[in-house]
């Protein structure tokens, strides 16, 4: 496992993207080659899960497109990746949300978590 | 095992290898012993572990007592009495063999052992047949089954060679490698690289 350890830290560089959980909408850029030319294509949608650890992680987003269910993994140390853009964050209960893919309209929303920015205490009660 | 990126963007599964340092324990010549090869030994080994005869033997290359002792016939790699082999004789890209044992899968039916496919159907009334492996073979002659057919038993445990490996990654401060793919063994078991 030691060996597991070092390779894992030697691979993984460091990354700049946010941080991003299980029912957070997320907008993935990534590299797309076609022939010798590179592009960028974005995938918008919620995070399902994220899964695995070190230079093996990975994590899955789910969007709607056309009315059909489209679902893509992407490993997070992929140099194909350019960018992590954090949309919304999500208040969900699970780390995983398979209950999503039974699901469609309204009742496959994810609601969204609030937060007050830089507020304490006093200023979240006197928020309620 | 663990993945790696490639220039071209691809993912590759590939396993980390600790090779070496192997220290040359014994050279053996035409002359002396009737043949040509390198005694190398690998992985640390307790005093109180080992044998009084290979002490003194490792202590003949001067070096501490060792977990394997291997002898490569007819090698090709030029090092003196005493001194290692690091993972630096591989080359990032090269094509190599790794000969491990499997992993003991116990006593397995014809099946998994051989790739059967098993007799009958499911339905239509047939029972505990699905796994079987059918006829051995004749009945009054020959009268008996002949040498090598391939039944249920013990498998696993073979010592096998996993040819056109790539070396993907090498890390020299700690002698690990990255080979593509998986290797014969369970984890931690000792293998031998060859290039």
């Amino acid at each position: 496992m030691e060996a597991v350890a070092f390779i894992h830290e030697q691979l993984t560089g460091k990354k700049e993207f946010p941080k991003f959980k299980a029912g957070d909408n997320i907008t993935v850029n990534y590299k797309i080659i076609e022939g010798n030319k590179e592009r960028i294509q974005s995938f918008k949608g919620d995070v399902l899960k994220r899964q695995g650890t070190g230079a093996t992680a990975t994590f899955t987003v789910r969007k709607i497109s056309d009315g059909v269910g489209v679902e893509r993994l992407f490993p997070i140390f992929s140099p194909n990746i350019d960018s992590i853009i954090l949309n919304k964050s999500g208040r969900v209960r699970r780390a995983k949300l398979f209950y999503l893919r039974e699901r469609s309209g309204k009742s496959a929303r994810i609601k969204e978590k609030k937060m007050l920015v830089g507020a304490g205490k006093k200023d979240k009660k006197a928020a309620k | 095992m663990t993945s790696i990126f490639e220039p071209n963007g691809k993912q590759t599964a590939c396993t980390i290898i600790e090779a070496g340092p192997c220290v040359v324990t014994q050279k053996k010549t035409v002359d002396t012993d009737g043949y040509d090869a390198l005694q190398i030994a690998f992985g640390e080994a307790k005093v109180k572990n080992t044998t009084a005869a290979l002490v003194n033997h490792f202590a003949k290359a001067s070096t501490t007592p060792k977990r394997v002792v291997k002898e490569l016939r007819n090698c090709s790699i030029d090092k003196q009495l005493g001194e290692s082999i690091t993972c630096e004789i591989f080359t990032e890209g090269e094509k190599v063999s790794v000969v491990g044992t499997t992993k003991g899968k116990g006593f397995q039916g014809v099946v998994k052992r051989h790739g059967f496919s098993g007799v009958g159907e499911a339905t239509h009334g047939q029972h505990d047949r699905s796994r079987a492996p059918g006829s051995i073979g004749g009945s009054s002659y020959p009268s008996r089954v002949f040498k090598g057919m391939r039944m249920a038993g013990r498998m696993g445990t073979d010592q096998v060679k996993i040819k056109a490996l790539r070396v993907v990654k090498i890390f020299p401060e700690k002698n690990y490698i990255l080979i593509s793919g998986s290797v014969p063994g369970h984890n931690g078991s000792i293998v031998l690289i060859q290039n």
